[in-house]
């Protein structure tokens, strides 16, 4: 539900800027939106993606061409349910969403007074667009009678030395303050929600707030708070509770909760700030490292798919079975996992227990007795002690089918 | 908040507070709540608060049952009760298979019994909640102190709770939550989750009652309260009771141009030491850093200190020293190089080194403190090395310095932490996140860093 | 994850094949259970689109809501569902035995004798994995309070008789499912998982096909490549070879597959209406074919995708069958029994429906029952499973060795002498043993409690002071003490689970817990009006 596009700043492109550019070559640059930036937390210490994500580049587009294409899509359905359930919030001036705010918000019922709705120019470019919200904000926020609903607004967020353009669902603003509204389509049952999709929406919600809160920093010509859980009370500022607006139980209507996302926050701005440090992790890629995806007139692909597998294995990757469902790569990095015999293809936990031991085959090594020097080779060794006399076999010999086999008798 | 707290004396600020519970406590106004909850951070004289309560809510004609929550809390809380008010008498109830320390039944006003019925003449009867729980209630009291009240889960208050009519909750907002083995989704972000906090639940039901705080701490150092109440308590803050120079650690022995004692003699100067091993990645129980922790131990009752501080010298025995790790396995490995570089460790023969994980630290209090990171040589932090109240209790349970032992590339695994945590509707998000508050600790020890090779 | 699962997992990676992690079945299986496969509409949280049912694996029932948006074809399928789950369920309601047990008289306090009945056998539900247990859990919950059409105020949406009753026995079964050790509802992956590593992560073992390539790859394929084969090939259209087990379908199955099924349904449908009110009997004739077509076509996409699982969890069964039963299955199924035999009766007592939130002392009761059940679990499949003693042997709860010596002592303090026998036992293991910790004999003649006295880590032996389950006389009874040279287990754990403390009636609520329920405003029943379109 996000359109946005990433514009490199005027004047003349940054150093950074420019080498990512490089990096992703012709192809349009995939635009960093809240989702995207909010994913940046799943896995902080893989190069691979930071570097991907920095410069743009399509990874489903890429991960096709490694041959081992991301797995991920929407059903129909439901992007239907998504559509028709925000269509029916914003029916008849808006009177389903704003029912569940009016006991969050304090918004008056009825007569009270009246909502404004200000045009925010939808059909315009994404910097006309920030500009207008920009401006609808400061107004709004300067009567703190009023009450405003900035519907699909446009917010500007600098990254990495580009503008990235972030629209949330909506907007209210009202006190001179603003608090974000986040529309999803899965419900709240009884008062609960599923936990995964309520922490993705508030560290989407998260990158809005921290949007909001620099504009509103650079506005009143302060500096953002240095400590992240502080909530500055500058004029258009925004609240550090957002609201979500659900289907509620098993039906259409929609409830609104609130979720304090100040320690997403504070995530946010600590995975932000890394991705200015991106050019020490440029600067370990070989010269004339790409990504070009594009393809000539007669569709030959800039890059061979050999190409492309050299190039990003130029870019240590953190693989952890949870990229499977994160990454776009996920497959690709799974392979080249099990390639190199890695322990992490069982699990980020496995590390802990096997201390500096990295591959299968030294792991298995170590449960034979061969290398006893080190703590986690030795505590191997006696767990595979007591495996084998568990299972009525000898050490070393616990491996292959036929332990399946006794092991049933 | 900050100002009404460093603008008095700390003594008459916490004066003030103590003054302020123990009225609510024994002469609650009509119509009071019924329950009186005081957040106290680490050694803000918390049992100092209980005893007192005990003492003015028996001159005041009440008999009282206290509950803690492990028997050692117990036990600390009957020996510290028998010596400051030799007028009571204490019942300690206790289960059928576990009497009480022999220390505690040297006292005469104490009366050990595992019957409730034995104990309801006594002025105070105390017991853990688990015991609590199975005493009928025949004869209910009509107050209750409930210590380490954080600590304790929603569903031990549903079944105490009984037993009284009006309570004093105590306890410490920044240690470890009460957890549990098995699911327990499907209550979060219900007011009365059974495995949540009995404070969390009191105050959902009891929206009346605001929570009193105790605004000193009289155990952390000046060089610690500042650090601990920033990182542990964003939203709470409190001071040190001692200024600077009223505490000092004063080292007899030269040092030696180790590591060790170059390590030692920084946390005798500031409060606070970081030894370094170099980075790798191992298992819980690192022999080198497990080795480092004895040998720093060593050192410490080698070179001779003493404790200077407003209540007198003392020398810096072995019994006045802990070592906190997050597992077990750790603990029982420094126990076990302790005893291998001759440091007794066993408190039965004698003063001894505490060696504990932080669940079992919680509440007690050293001069000096040497703890294993519970992020050192981990290749990867899990939500039970980053929780908040580990690191909380590991860094606040002294009352001169604290010696952190780790292997370096924390900050680097801190960077590299997935931020994907689930979101519970209903759920208050406790404060600071384990991320923030790990980070300010390391940027803090970062300061005051040996390396060891 | 331990470190005894780890080894077994990279065993797995080595051997390209599952490796075992029991050497018996820890969980109870059925000879009939009844197998559910269902599927839900993307979408909309606990929206059904088909379940695929039976007792018989030759002969699966399906069911399903050729449009799920529509609320009455909805409730046909529930309908549909009950009319088939329902019957089983209640066929082990009958067959009851009597169980002798002692009331307290609540007036004279005397205790009286009694019979309860429990029934002899229970239902059981197999289904592919968590995700179908949490969608079950959601069918319940949607349904149980539905007034029907025998209600005396049925509402504006009356839902079929049998509708609200289901729901409640799937509430139980999905609640009761929480329980550590029971078995009434388990999900395949879960029972997999516990009985086999395979050389992938968790998270990839909850996909029951990926799971079970580990067990039975094809000829020339290691266990991991036919797991990524089962977890992404696909044909030539673009449908994967093998569909996810569910309950949520492949997006773009729902795409180019579904998607054109249920539009051909959606407008047979129209054009049957618009025949109707034409009152054009050819064209009606006609669209009710194209109906029963555009059903028979759906029918035939979902049970596509819904087979290759359903065999998947029957070819689960006959691994698990495979691994001889462990030693207290048997003790466990019969908690299992008593809570199906309670729910039958609360059924029968005209309870209403399970709330939609537990009462305060309703939650204090279950987090207790499902710690002391874990505790139970914990305990028993170490006693019935080398395998699973092991992990508390690498943990050091637990050491196994060698008797070397027995040596008489007694303890003389009170009136007459007590035999507190000294054992030393020879071991490779390293127990956190403490002097002076309680150790408990595993496999004894009877419960034997004893107290470490000596450790010598060098030498490899720990001394333990026998303390009870020695009868009552000055010397021991014949039998009761290991003899040197005999093999023997000791665990630092206790070997039974505890009792849980006893907590007050919902209606003696304390204050603390903002007293009896109903005292308090609590949200109402969710009406029959409760919107669910």
């Amino acid at each position: 539900m996000n359109v946005s596009t990433n514009v490199p700043l005027g004047g003349p492109a940054e150093p950074l800027a420019q080498r990512l550019a490089e990096l992703r070559g012709p192809a349009p640059q995939r635009s960093l939106n809240a989702r995207s930036l909010a994913a940046l937390a799943a896995n902080p210490g893989c190069h691979r993606r930071a570097v991907l994500d920095a410069a743009g580049v399509d990874k489903t587009a890429l991960a096709a061409r490694l041959g081992r294409p991301a797995p991920f899509g929407q059903s129909p359905f439901a992007i239907a349910r998504g559509v028709i359930f925000e269509s029916r919030l914003k029916a008849d001036d808006y009177a389903a969403l704003l029912e569940p705010l009016r006991a969050h918000l304090g918004l008056p019922a009825g007569d009270g007074a009246p909502l404004e709705v200000p045009d925010l120019l939808h059909r315009s470019g994404p910097a006309v667009r920030a500009d207008r919200t920009a401006e609808a904000l400061a107004r709004a926020a300067a009567e703190p009678e009023a009450w405003t609903l900035l519907d699909h607004p446009m917010l500007r967020l600098e990254v990495a030395g580009s503008a990235a353009y972030l629209e949330p669902d909506a907007l209210v603003v009202h006190g001179g303050r603003c608090t974000v509204v986040e529309i999803k389509s899965f419900p709240v049952l009884d008062g609960s929600a599923d936990p995964a999709k309520v922490g993705a929406a508030a560290r989407q919600a998260a990158v809005y707030v921290l949007a909001l809160q620099q504009h509103a920093a650079a506005a009143a010509g302060r500096p953002l708070a240095a400590d992240p859980y502080t909530e500055q009370r500058l004029p258009g500022s925004p609240r550090t509770s957002v609201l979500l607006v659900c289907p509620k139980d098993f039906g259409n209507r929609p409830t609104a909760v609130a979720v304090d996302v100040r320690r997403e926050l504070a995530t946010t701005r600590r995975q932000l700030s890394r991705m200015t440090d991106i050019g020490r992790l440029l600067a370990e890629l070989p010269a004339g490292t790409d990504f070009d995806l594009a393809a000539d007139q007669d569709g030959v692909p800039a890059r061979t798919s050999e190409q492309l597998t050299a190039a990003v294995e130029t870019m240590p990757a953190a693989y952890s079975p949870d990229c499977l469902s994160t990454c776009e790569l996920g497959f690709h990095c799974r392979a080249r996992a099990r390639c190199d015999d890695r322990v992490e293809q069982l699990g980020r936990g496995v590390r802990g227990e096997l201390g500096s031991i990295r591959t299968v085959s030294a792991a298995l090594a170590a449960a034979t007795g061969a290398d006893g020097t080190d703590d986690a080779a030795e505590r191997l060794a006696y767990a595979a002690a007591l495996r084998a006399e568990a299972l009525g076999v000898a050490v070393g010999a616990g491996v292959g089918a036929g332990a399946s086999a006794e092991a049933g008798a | 908040m900050t100002e009404s707290i460093s603008g008095q004396h700390p003594g008459a600020a916490a004066d003030a507070a103590v003054a302020r519970i123990l009225a609510a406590t024994v002469r609650p106004p009509a119509g009071a709540p019924r329950g009186v909850v005081v957040d106290s951070p680490p050694g803000a004289g918390k049992s100092t608060l209980v005893v007192r309560a005990a003492r003015e809510l028996v001159a005041a004609g009440e008999r009282l049952m206290i509950v803690a929550q492990t028997n050692g809390q117990v036990d600390d809380l009957v020996g510290r009760l028998a010596e400051k008010a030799p007028e009571l008498t204490i019942g300690r109830l206790h289960a059928a298979d576990s009497r009480p320390g022999p220390e505690v039944l040297a006292h005469a006003n104490v009366t050990p019994s595992d019957k409730v019925a034995d104990l309801v003449e006594h002025d105070v009867v105390i017991s853990t909640s688990a015991k609590w729980q199975w005493v009928r209630a025949e004869a209910p009291w009509r107050h209750a102190i409930v210590d380490e009240a954080y600590q304790m889960r929603s569903d031990a208050l549903l079944a105490v709770a009984r037993l009284f009519e009006r309570a004093l909750f105590v306890g410490d907002p920044g240690q470890l939550d009460p957890f549990t083995v098995v699911g327990t989704e499907q209550w979060a972000g219900l007011s009365y989750d059974p495995s949540g906090s009995a404070v969390v639940t009191l105050l959902a039901h009891n929206p009346q009652i605001e929570p009193h705080r105790l605004p000193v701490s009289w155990r952390l150092p000046a060089s610690a309260a500042p650090l601990i109440s920033r990182a542990f308590y964003p939203y709470t803050p409190f001071r040190s009771g001692t200024g600077p120079d009223d505490r000092r650690l004063a080292v007899a022995v030269r040092p030696d141009g180790s590591a060790l004692d170059a390590v030692i003699d920084r946390a005798a100067e500031h409060g606070w030491a970081l030894l370094e091993l170099p980075a790798r990645h191992t298992v819980r129980t690192d022999p080198q850093a497990v080795a480092a922790v004895a040998a720093t131990v060593r050192r410490l009752l080698e070179r001779g200190l003493t404790a200077h501080s407003e209540q007198g010298e003392g020398p810096l025995t072995a019994d006045r020293i802990a070592v906190g790790t997050a597992h077990r396995d750790q603990a029982a490995a420094v126990r076990a190089a302790l005893v291998a570089v001759g440091v007794p460790v066993d408190g039965a023969a004698g003063p001894a080194v505490t060696v504990d994980t932080a669940n079992r630290l919680q509440g007690r209090e050293y001069d000096v403190t040497v703890v294993l990171h519970p992020l050192s040589g981990r290749p990867d932090a899990t939500a039970f090395h980053l929780e908040t109240g580990r690191l909380c209790v590991l860094a606040s349970r002294h009352r001169h310095a604290c010696i952190v032992v780790a292997r370096a590339g924390i900050a680097e695994l801190l960077d590299e932490h997935p931020a994907t945590e689930p979101v519970q509707l209903g759920v208050p998000v406790a404060f600071p996140d384990g991320w923030e508050a790990n980070h300010q600790v390391l940027q803090h020890l970062s300061g005051h860093r040996v390396h060891l090779r | 994850m331990s470190l005894l699962t780890t080894l077994a997992r990279l065993q797995a990676v080595r051997s390209g094949r599952a490796e075992p992690l029991a050497t018996v079945r820890h969980r109870h299986l059925s000879d009939r259970p009844m197998v559910l496969v269902p599927l839900t509409a993307a979408g909309e949280s606990g929206a059904p689109l088909a379940v695929m049912l039976g007792t018989d694996r030759d002969a699966p029932r399906l069911h399903l809501v050729p449009q799920p948006l529509n609320r009455t074809l909805r409730f046909d399928f529930l309908a549909e569902l009950a009319a088939d789950l329902l019957p089983y369920l209640e066929s082990f309601a009958g067959d009851v035995e009597q169980i002798e047990g002692s009331e307290k008289d609540p007036e004279t306090g005397e205790k009286t004798q009694v019979f309860r009945e429990l029934c002899a056998d229970a239902p059981q539900l197999i289904v592919p994995n968590g995700a179908g247990v949490r969608h079950l859990a959601l069918i319940g919950r949607s349904t149980r309070f539905r007034r029907t059409v025998e209600d005396e105020e049925p509402g504006p949406y009356p839902a079929p008789a049998r509708v609200p009753l289901l729901g409640r026995w799937l509430t139980h079964l999905t609640d009761r499912a929480q329980v550590p050790g029971s078995s009434l509802l388990l999900p395949m992956t879960g029972l997999l998982a516990r009985h086999w590593a395979t050389g992938q992560s968790h998270l990839e073992d909850q996909h029951l096909a990926a799971l079970l390539a580990w067990h039975a790859p094809p000829p020339g394929l290691t266990g991991a490549q036919a797991a990524e084969r089962a977890e992404s090939a696909r044909d030539g259209q673009g449908q994967l070879l093998h569909p996810p087990a569910g309950p949520a379908t492949d997006p773009r199955f729902d795409e180019f597959v579904l998607a054109p099924a249920i539009a051909r349904y959606d407008a047979a449908v129209a054009a049957l209406q618009h025949s109707a009110e034409q009152r054009d009997e050819a064209a009606a004739e006609r669209a009710r074919t194209a109906v029963k077509d555009a059903v028979g076509q759906l029918e035939q996409v979902l049970a596509a995708v819904l087979l290759p699982t359903w065999r998947d969890v029957w070819h689960g069964l006959d691994l698990l069958r495979a691994l001889p039963p462990a030693g207290h299955l048997e003790e466990r199924w019969t908690g299992d029994r008593w809570s199906y035999t309670g729910h039958r009766d609360r059924l029968a007592a005209g309870e209403p429906p399970q709330p939609r939130q537990d009462d305060a002392v309703t939650a204090a009761r279950k987090l207790a029952q499902r710690e002391r059940e874990q505790t139970r679990l914990d305990v028993q499949e170490a006693l019935d499973d080398p395998l699973a003693m092991a992990e508390h042997r690498l943990a050091g709860e637990a050491f196994a060795g060698v008797v070397t010596e027995v040596v008489p002592d007694y303890d003389t303090t009170g009136r007459s002498p007590k035999p507190r026998p000294l054992v030393t036992l020879r071991t490779a293991d390293r127990p956190h043993a403490d002097l002076g910790r309680e150790a408990h004999r595993v496999h004894g003649p009877s419960a034997q409690k004893a107290e470490i006295v000596a450790v010598d880590p060098a030498e490899g032996t720990v001394t333990l002071r026998v303390l009870s389950g020695m009868g009552r006389r000055k010397e021991p009874e014949p039998g009761s003490l290991p003899e040197p040279g005999e093999s023997v287990t000791f665990t630092l754990f206790e070997l039974t689970a505890r009792q849980s403390a006893p907590l007050p009636e919902p209606d003696d609520t304390p204050w603390t817990h903002g007293g009896p329920p109903g005292g308090a405003p609590v949200p109402a029943v969710p009406s029959a009006s409760e919107e669910w379109e």
